[in-house]
């Protein structure tokens, strides 16, 4: 009999190697399996580079990397692996959004309720219900009240009743909801992954942007969100609540939301005259020939900032295998040298132009080993409240189909995506 | 109160326990029970013994208990089937129960238990569940009709499901329509013939507006049904196409990659002329990129994809080259398939760029990257001509860094820049020459050496340099010992006065003191030539080489195409077609992308004819199973197939570069010299490795090998053929077959004039020497003869596989008669295959032709056993230990170049074992597995 099943087997291991959940959709398979796993895992030496696609002789490993988890699925034919990769991640998430964090100690205090949503979630290998919306309705989150009350009066954290939004055609919102406050918040989010060069000039900039939302609103509202300037997002994934022919013709979204929390859409916007750098860092860092120490020295400053403070600044350096101990003063905010992973931070705050933040010092060098070869990239976080560093701006959020007046809200927040600096 | 108190009971007696808790009376108990023993699954703990109990629990009111009690049936019905059966009472109850969930979870559960007799439980429910007016119920048994379809497929016909199936399609559901999509595709796929989605202009249109309805996984499913479809013309192409661009913008990154997988193939049709070309070009762009920002993991599946489509449609990404550089903490396999991509989007306009990126990442830490981003240097040079100059003052940079393996890898590469651009950069050999010592890597030494005696002429000291190499000759591996014969050749031409010695020094290590074949006949070549006629011989060695080709590690036309119609799936992150290593794939069905089709175009005209068809197949590559039992039978036609065939093209191009190789090899520039373009990734030296795969031959015979031989029984009663008995038995022995016959004469008269001939049977078998009775043989006498066999003879396949007719003639009559020969007299001394090999092919043939045996009471241990098969030639190439049972990996290899793969399971204290066989030519297994009982149990 050919096996034309999609996923037949799901193992969450920690990281230290233990299995310690398994859930089999089709026929039971070994835990041995996980051994070519386990074996890949030895070879890649760091967590997170475990090939996500393994071959064994009899089956393949398609394999996420989560909260310091590996979900590891079991395929045996020719299935789109990002098909298992996407819905594996989004295991993660119901994890995440059931119990608050997608641990190991979590699940196993609610290894009932996982089994159950995993149940749920996939019937013959085929995913069925994902939408947390739905799932919610089947297999009741628990609360720490729920749990009180559950074993008090004996009751059940499973749905009796079937989920409204199976019923009609959008299935990713529930029917009857209420609320005595009616909100409808949204957040622009932007994150600039940038690849700054030793003298300062950017090789590679883009803006990866969000726009979530948190939407109470009673009954089955229907929403119009427009912009100042849409042209920006000609590169956008939509959640599928968003009416596609609408954004084509008039460029505003159009749609009747989930309940709740949910990502309206992603987009980048990449054309390099558009993506602001806000913070230069000058630095240098240098080793000398035949000699156990090394200078470090970098300071930070602000750039094109659109007059915004930029905060929650943290610089984290690799620094090179010999490097023994660093010490540095730093003019502000605090840092730390792991002396066994050799990772520098740098937690800064924010800035102040009167005065820059600087880091400097000497660092210490295995004696008798030869200079690094390699200068450390500088990973640099940070935040700009109130500024989308793309200029987007939401125009206006319009209601259909409900009477009452909702509150409705827009924060902008820029960070920094994977922001590195080269030396 | 968590669920971890699940786990925390006591080990001793815990079943005993939970069976208790489970028949209490208290409803509450109860419950905890089945939920401790849904615990102890997910932790693979077997709880099946616990069934009749849990199942017990299953009839209540309570929806959580029931629920539960499911749980855990669907854990068990797969493997229980007997038992669930117990179970299915209440399930035909439950799917009458007014609560749609508790509706759907029993026709659900049912369609999980696979017994035939369940079915006949099952339809009437099931019918019902696929017009429920819940539509909840209605998906769960849409999919579950697929499982049906596993257990009993014309049941399922019969009871004219798949039209119900067919109808869910326009479901007013989402929900609904994703899942009737899903179930349709299985069916379709796992049942080619069954015709189920036959595509036509009405039901795509019907799946097209699904499409919009659908839930993101039910996209992915119709989007790859879409992508099977042949489209009539190029207008309805473009339509398809216009009404699948909007899933690019898609959250799900499996949807956008389907979709991008139709568009790509759909493109085909366009013609370049058309806007809409233009513009579909321009779409695909944005979502391919984003997907870049995804998990590392999808961004890995997403590369490895983007590789293939910027090697089909360049076009499409040559203005976002910068989304491929790297950053620092990506995770190395993302890093590896970025910098590929970079390669090949390299071009005039952005090399400036990718240099300088490349030479930053030739900096990192990690090894492998940094050696691939020093190659990756090497292949811009040859790839773009315009940059070759700034590449090799780039490489020569990385040369001054001295880090060894940078050094190393840097050299290997000028040596190409060199092949490419001849006379231009031969500046730069000083500072080569300055880094001799450091090398210490094979490929680099090769390279440097090659180097120096391509430009003996140019540098002083060559003699110095190359007679440097000499000292330490027999450490060198072969890749050196073959460089420094030749160079030391060229030198000796190009300065024929100063380097007579040594010449002579290495043309006599080469031919008297080595054992290495390949480099013996190279050096008596360059020997003779050098003393015949060293004019010729100048020509020869010192002709002008042909120029290496731009573009390196291009996947071969055909295979691309196909791999294009496979975008998103496996067979796209292995960049091998599914039939190559899918088990239980799509089998020899290929996939080709369509042919251009113009809507204007006639009907009548023949190009446009076959376009409404299904695409005319492509040229088939890779052997069929068809083509290996051609094998099998034709053995005279042609030399077997000796090793396990891989994907063809890279079989194919094999053969070429052996050729090439050894025309190389002749105008002396070997084995290194193999222009990059020409030769995939291949292990060893061409000449080489044909060279020793005959000394394995032969040390193989070497060692004894003593066969198992069976008693002799009778073949031929004397009241049969006139009085002459004659019993036999087979044996094979170092190497050669042989019958060994004893014929005894019970007649009154004497015999003689004996004389044997076999019929044409499977393995070609046949007499190697006449049958030679020395003297006549009087009656009751009798005479122990043994006649060597081959198996050169004409081969015809018999059933049974290994029967053998003979015939024998004396002075009496001719006699005929028939008898079975042991498999393992077939099983040849060099049947050891090598451990990746093995791997490989045990994944490349397919799962239909696995079968599994018993073999029962075979008192013997693992190490045993495998002895005792080693002597019959079968070969252990892997042993693991698994669960407390050993697992033998063993092949073993016919002498018409057949090879049957096993896995010999066996568990300590049980003297049953599991053999499972694969093999191409299935129908060897059953006789295969007749030689194991055969040599384990004497």
């Amino acid at each position: 009999m050919v096996e034309k099943k999609m996923i037949h087997s799901l193992f969450l291991i920690n990281c230290s190697g233990d299995i310690f959940l398994e859930k089999h959709w089709k026929s039971v398979v070994s835990q041995s399996v996980c051994d070519y796993f386990f074996e890949a895992q030895e070879k890649a030496a760091d967590v997170e580079n475990v090939p996500p696609v393994i071959s064994t002789p009899h089956h393949y490993l398609i394999s996420i990397y989560r909260d310091k988890l590996f979900f590891v699925s079991v395929i045996q034919t020719e299935v789109p692996p990002l098909f298992v990769i996407e819905f594996l991640h989004r295991v993660a998430d119901t994890f995440q959004d059931y119990f608050g964090e997608c641990s190991e100690a979590a699940i196993k205090d609610n290894v009932v309720i996982v089994y159950e949503l995993l149940e749920e979630m996939l019937d013959n290998g085929f995913p069925l219900a994902t939408e947390s919306n739905i799932l919610k309705e089947l297999i009741k989150p628990p609360t720490i009240l729920r749990s009180v009350v559950n074993s008090i009066t004996g009751s059940s954290n499973v749905g009796d009743t079937l989920p409204t939004g199976q019923l009609s055609n959008i299935p990713w919102r529930r029917a009857g909801v209420k609320y005595t406050n009616n909100e409808a918040y949204f957040d622009v989010i932007e994150e600039i992954d940038a690849i700054i060069d030793k003298s300062g000039s950017t090789v590679f900039a883009e803006i990866q942007g969000v726009i979530d939302a948190c939407i109470k609103l009673s009954g089955m509202p229907d929403l119009s969100l427009s912009f100042m300037n849409p042209r920006l997002l000609d590169d956008v994934s939509f959640h599928p609540c968003i009416r596609f022919k609408r954004w084509e013709s008039e460029r505003v979204l159009s749609f009747i939301p989930p309940d709740g929390n949910f990502r309206l859409i992603s987009y980048r916007v990449s054309s390099q005259n558009l993506v602001a750098i806000p913070v230069y860092v000058k630095h240098s860092i240098s080793f000398k020939e035949n000699s156990s120490c090394g200078r470090f020295d970098i300071t930070i400053g602000p750039k094109q900032n659109m007059g915004k403070t930029i905060e929650g600044i943290t610089v984290t350096v690799h620094m090179p295998k010999v490097v023994l101990n660093m010490s540095l003063t730093p003019a502000q905010g605090s840092y730390t040298f792991d002396p066994v992973t050799k990772v520098l931070t740098w937690d800064v705050g924010k800035i102040t132009p009167q005065k820059l933040p600087s880091l400097k010092g000497l660092v210490n060098l295995q004696s008798g080993a030869p200079k690094p070869e390699e200068n450390p990239s500088l990973n640099i976080q940070f935040k700009i409240q109130q500024l989308a560093i793309s200029g987007l701006k939401v125009n206006r959020l319009d209601m259909y189909g409900e009477k009452y007046k909702p509150f409705k809200g827009v924060k902008y927040v820029t960070k920094a995506g994977k922001f590195q600096v080269r030396t | 109160m968590t669920d971890s108190k699940y786990f925390t009971t006591t080990k001793k007696g815990e079943i005993f326990e939970l069976k208790a808790e489970l028949n209490s009376d208290k409803k509450e108990k109860k419950k905890e029970a089945v939920k401790k023993v849904i615990a102890s699954m997910t932790v693979g703990k077997d709880v099946s013994a616990l069934f009749p109990d849990v199942v017990n629990c299953m009839q209540t009111d309570n929806l959580e208990l029931k629920k539960l009690v499911y749980l855990y049936l669907m854990n068990y019905a797969k493997s229980q089937p007997d038992m669930a059966i117990m179970a299915v009472n209440t399930f035909v109850k439950d799917c009458e129960d007014p609560n749609p969930l508790i509706r759907a979870l029993a026709v659900r559960t049912m369609g999980c238990i696979r017994v035939d007799k369940i079915t006949e439980y099952l339809c009437e429910p099931l019918r019902k569940c696929l017009k429920d007016e819940d539509p909840y119920v209605r998906k769960t048994a849409a999919v579950c009709v697929a499982k049906l379809h596993d257990i009993n497929a014309q049941l399922v016909e019969d009871q004219g499901f798949l039209d119900t199936l067919k109808d869910l399609i326009s479901d007013s559901n989402p929900m609904v329509v994703a899942n009737a999509v899903a179930a349709l595709s299985e069916i379709a796929e796992s049942h080619p013939s069954s015709n189920l989605l036959d595509l036509n202009p009405q039901s795509i249109n019907k799946l097209l507006t699904a499409l919009n309805e659908c839930t993101e996984w039910g996209q992915i499913f119709i989007l790859d049904c879409l992508a099977n479809y042949m489209p009539k013309d190029d207008r309805e192409a473009q339509s398809i196409c216009e009404r699948v661009t909007p899933r690019l913008s898609h959250a799900n990154s499996a949807v956008v990659l389907s979709a991008v997988k139709v568009l790509m193939k759909f493109m085909e049709m366009l013609s370049k002329d058309l806007d809409y070309y233009g513009t579909l070009l321009k779409k695909l762009a944005p979502p391919l990129v984003t997907l870049l920002s995804a998990e590392p993991e999808l961004q890995y599946v997403a590369l490895r994809n983007i590789n293939l489509i910027v090697q089909k449609r360049p076009e499409i990404l040559k203005h976002e080259m910068k989304v491929f550089f790297v950053k620092y903490n990506d995770p190395i396999y993302v890093k590896l398939e970025k910098l590929d991509i970079m390669i090949r989007l390299a071009s005039q306009a952005n090399i400036a760029q990718v240099l300088a990126e490349l030479k930053e990442y030739a900096t990192e830490v990690d090894v492998d990257f940094v050696r691939k981003a020093v190659r990756a240097i090497g292949r811009c040079a040859i790839k773009v001509e315009q940059s070759a100059e700034r590449c090799v003052s780039t490489l020569l940079d990385l040369i001054q860094t001295k880090v060894n393996y940078v050094v190393q890898e840097a050299i290997v590469v000028i040596k190409d820049i060199f092949r490419k651009y001849p006379n231009k950069y031969e500046s730069v050999i000083a500072t080569l020459c300055e880094n001799l010592d450091s090398l210490d890597e094979p490929e680099a030494r090769a390279a440097m050496i090659w180097i120096v005696g391509e430009y003996a002429e140019r540098i002083d000291n060559a003699d110095e340099l190359l007679e440097s190499f000499l000292e330490g000759f027999h450490d060198e591996s072969t890749q050196v010992q073959l460089q420094l014969l030749t160079a030391i050749v060229k030198l000796f031409l190009k300065k024929p006065t100063e380097t007579q010695e040594l010449v002579q020094q290495v043309l006599s290590l080469a031919t008297q003191d080595s054992d290495n074949p390949d480099l013996r006949d190279r050096g008596y070549i360059y020997w003779r030539l050098l003393s015949t006629d060293p004019v010729a011989a100048k020509e020869v060695v010192l002709a002008e080489k042909p120029l290496i080709s731009e573009e390196t590690d291009l996947i071969e036309p055909t295979l691309l195409d196909e791999l294009i119609c496979y975008i998103g799936t496996l067979a796209s992150v292995y960049h091998k077609p599914p039939s190559a290593f899918v088990e239980g794939g799509r089998g020899v069905v290929h996939k080709s992308l369509p042919p251009r089709t113009a809507s204007n175009e006639s009907t009548e005209s023949p190009e446009a004819a076959p376009a409404g068809a299904p695409t005319g197949e492509q040229p088939d590559v890779i052997p069929t199973q068809g083509d290996l039992l051609g094998d099998l039978l034709n053995l005279d036609l042609g030399p077997p197939v000796s090793g396990p065939p891989l994907a063809t093209s890279s079989v194919q191009m094999g053969a070429v570069d052996l050729l090439g190789g050894g025309l190389d090899s002749l105008i002396g520039d070997t084995n290194f010299g193999a222009p990059p373009a020409a030769a995939p990734a291949r292990p060893g030296a061409p000449i080489g490795s044909g060279l020793s795969d005959l000394f394995d031959l032969t040390s193989g015979v070497g060692t004894l090998s003593g066969s198992y031989v069976a008693p002799k029984a009778v073949w031929l009663p004397a009241m049969k053929a006139k009085g002459l008995e004659i019993s036999g038995t087979f044996t094979r022995q170092v190497g050669s077959i042989s019958m060994d016959l004893q014929l005894t004469n019970k007649a009154l008269q004497v015999m003689m004039d004996f004389a044997i001939q076999f019929n044409r049977n499977s393995f070609g078998l046949a007499p190697a020497a006449p049958l030679q009775v020395h003297a006549p043989l009087s009656p009751n006498q009798t005479v122990e003869i043994s006649l060597p066999l081959n198996t050169v003879g004409s081969v015809m396949k018999m059933d049974p596989l290994n029967n053998l007719q003979v015939a024998v003639k004396n002075n009496i009559d001719i006699f005929y008669f028939s008898t079975l020969y042991p498999l393992h007299i077939l099983f040849v001394e060099d049947g050891k295959m090598d451990r990746q090999m093995f791997l490989a092919t045990w994944k490349d043939i397919p799962n239909e032709n696995e079968a599994q045996f018993q073999i029962r009471d075979c008192p013997l241990n693992a190490e045993a056993v495998s002895s005792r098969l080693q002597s019959s030639n079968i070969f252990t190439i892997a042993k693991r230990n698994v669960e407390g049972q050993d697992m033998l990996y063993q092949s073993l290899k016919l002498t018409n170049g057949i090879w049957v793969l096993a896995e010999l399971r066996i568990q300590p204290g049980n003297t049953s074992f599991t053999l499972s066989l694969k093999c191409r030519a299935p129908e060897v297994s059953p006789h295969v597995y007749q030689a194991y009982e055969t040599i384990l149990k004497n």
